[in-house]
């Protein structure tokens, strides 16, 4: 078997010096350079990965789509039926949990946007002082983040009772017929719920903003104290902009936490009466009574959609530059 | 940062002013953010030290009685949680094993080896893994069940049901947030490395085995332990296709404690401070890991 480089350059006059310039020059051939046998090692190496990937993520995404223009129960596949657009006319005008499913998805990314995730920067911020006790502080704030979505329901639960929680007892109303059901009661428990999504988020939020700011030049800072800024000016004017890859990537998590939020409602309710989301629909309709997976496979698409815009702008940000 | 700088500068001035006295308001934020931080998980490590009767004698909210770990033994045996503990083990180790095996094979394929589709399938690895696991999670489901296996290996006929399904679809979903990590942390190992061992005839083999991979040990050893925590901390794809409740893992199972301890909240408390255990353990063990993986993922967007 010839070796890789007699591939490459069946004459390979030259030094090996000058070989690993041309080599490098070279570069969309490199390629050329190997020998049958790692070709073949090389297939296998992307084939198994990609094959598991295409198998297991990507095609049944495809069949999502094509499964929501179907009528199906799910049991036997010469069953399936196609139904045209009937899903999705039943999900956008039929369907009394679609639209405040919608709502709610909306507000939990307004909610982690405008309250989880500040104030996880403003942690990241107030903990890369050197103040004492920083590593306290950060280890307390980090802790939930540790910790399942669905144990954090029950363990939010438990604080949110309504005759032996504890906030009640803090609110004086426990046992009294004002106490609230933080969880059961439609018009406050996405609220509780997004508090509970809150304590999550700001922690992982505040871990990613403490390594951009580890990462962001001392000198900047400086010249921008010298130049008379303070540090409010510092930080919204020089600081923050440096971190723009990290702000990118929050900015993208943010949004994708908000389209996945999932697991607390299902812990709390199954996403209903007041807790219903988008990603608890699609479940609703698989494995709940009344199956029909043609309506939630229009919801998944729904999902799918909305999730793609975020996708793109961090996969164009991202691969923007990568040219081999 | 710069708050910390410019009292640094001003002490020749006035050597009176403390270091930390323009940290007080901060200090005083940080504190009750922190008590406000460990009130639920406090309440419920509080409420599982109480006995039920007690409790129920002197109110939840109340200092009386005893205190001990009744409910933690009551809730261990009760709730089943040995047997949730190893169906968590048999679930997470091998896929652990498995997204690292094969997303370090193909980080390697798409960093150090230049050919035609490799950002394609960079970008096709990377989306995978940011789509939300619901819209994919009908027709997995129904694949699944129709894959036909003979009873003797599953009892559901089916990939339903099965340990397996769970490390499948943790597996296929992990791999690409691994690979776009891996292949950021090999990319930015010199190209001379792998030049070198190829102008002594290694082979693509034996430069990811014995070049590439000992030297990506601290990313591994980073996304082992997010890993680790991520398929432990997994509910959504065990809720989906394990019907057995002998086969949920501590996570999916902790939700039927509810059923289980009907309205005694002591056990339930006790039995959710259980499952908080093991990631508290690997906290404290890996926490370097831990969070250099979630930055590694983050750092180079």
């Amino acid at each position: 078997m010839s070796t890789p480089t007699e591939l490459s350059e069946p004459a390979a006059p030259g030094t090996r010096g000058s070989h690993k310039t041309a080599v490098r020059q070279a570069k969309p051939g490199r390629v050329k350079r190997l020998s049958k046998r790692d070709k073949v090692v090389l297939g296998i190496m992307v084939g198994i990965p990609t094959l598991i990937q295409l198998a297991f993520v990507w095609i049944p995404t495809l069949l999502s789509v094509l499964l929501s223009f179907a009528r199906w129960n799910g049991l036997s596949l010469s069953d399936i039926r196609a139904a045209g657009m009937a899903n999705y006319t039943y999900a956008f005008t039929d369907n009394p949990a679609f639209w405040p499913a919608v709502q709610h998805n909306i507000l939990w990314l307004l909610f982690l946007a405008v309250v989880a995730t500040p104030l996880g920067l403003l942690l990241a911020v107030l903990l890369d002082q050197q103040i004492r006790g920083s590593k306290i502080y950060q280890s307390i704030f980090f802790v939930p983040v540790m910790l399942s979505l669905a144990l954090v329901g029950i363990i939010w639960q438990l604080f949110y009772q309504k005759d032996n929680g504890l906030l009640n007892f803090l609110l004086g109303t426990a046992g009294t017929p004002q106490a609230v059901d933080w969880f059961g009661n439609s018009s406050v428990n996405i609220w509780a719920a997004l508090i509970a999504a809150t304590w999550r988020h700001a922690g992982y939020v505040m871990i990613l903003y403490l390594a951009g700011l580890k990462g962001v030049d001392a000198s900047l800072k400086e010249a921008a104290s010298l130049d008379g800024a303070n540090a409010t000016q510092t930080f919204f004017r020089i600081v923050f902009p440096a971190m723009a890859p990290i702000n990118i990537v929050i900015v993208v998590i943010t949004i994708i936490e908000s389209l996945r939020a999932f697991d607390v409602v299902w812990v709390i309710n199954k996403g209903t009466n007041g807790l219903e989301l988008i990603s608890a629909l699609v479940i609703t309709y698989l494995i709940g009574e009344g199956q029909s997976i043609g309506i939630g496979s229009a919801f998944a698409v729904i999902l799918l959609v909305i999730s793609l815009v975020p996708i793109t702008i961090y996969l164009s940000r991202t691969f923007r530059k990568e040219k081999f | 940062m710069s708050a910390s700088t410019t009292a640094r500068r001003a002490r020749p001035a006035k050597p009176g002013a403390g270091r930390s006295r323009p940290h007080y308001g901060t200090h005083l934020f940080l504190t009750v953010m922190a008590v406000m931080w460990m009130v639920p998980l406090g309440w419920a490590l509080f409420t599982a030290l109480r006995p039920k009767a007690d409790t129920d004698k002197y109110g939840y909210f109340s200092l009386g009685g005893a205190f001990n770990f009744n409910n933690f033994a009551q809730a261990w045996t009760q709730g089943g949680f040995p047997r949730y503990f190893m169906n968590s083990l048999i679930i997470t180790v091998p896929t652990i094993i498995l997204v690292l095996l094969f997303s370090s094979m193909m980080a390697f394929a798409v960093s150090r080896v230049s050919w035609k589709f490799n950002v394609t399938l960079l970008i096709m690895f990377t989306a995978g893994n940011l789509l939300p696991p619901q819209v994919l999670a009908t027709p997995l489901f129904e694949m699944f069940k129709l894959i036909q296996l003979p009873y003797w290996f599953s009892d559901s006929g089916s990939l339903l049901n099965t340990y397996i399904s769970v490390i499948i679809a943790n597996t296929a979903f992990q791999i690409g947030f691994c690979t776009f990590v891996l292949s950021n942390y090999m990319k930015a190992l010199s190209a001379d490395l792998t030049e070198a061992a190829l102008v002594d005839g290694a082979g693509i083999w034996r430069q990811y085995v014995s070049i590439i991979m000992p030297l990506c040990r601290p990313a591994i050893a980073a996304l082992a332990t997010l890993e680790l925590i991520f398929i432990y901390n997994d509910y959504f794809w065990p809720l989906l296709f394990i019907q057995s409740g002998d086969r949920l893992p501590v996570t999916t199972a902790i939700n039927n404690l509810q059923g289980t301890f009907l309205s005694n909240y002591n056990l339930l408390a006790a039995g959710a401070t259980i499952t908080v255990v093991p990631t508290l353990i690997i906290y404290i063990v890996l926490q370097r890991h831990f969070v250099a993986g979630l930055t590694l993922g983050s750092s180079k967007g």
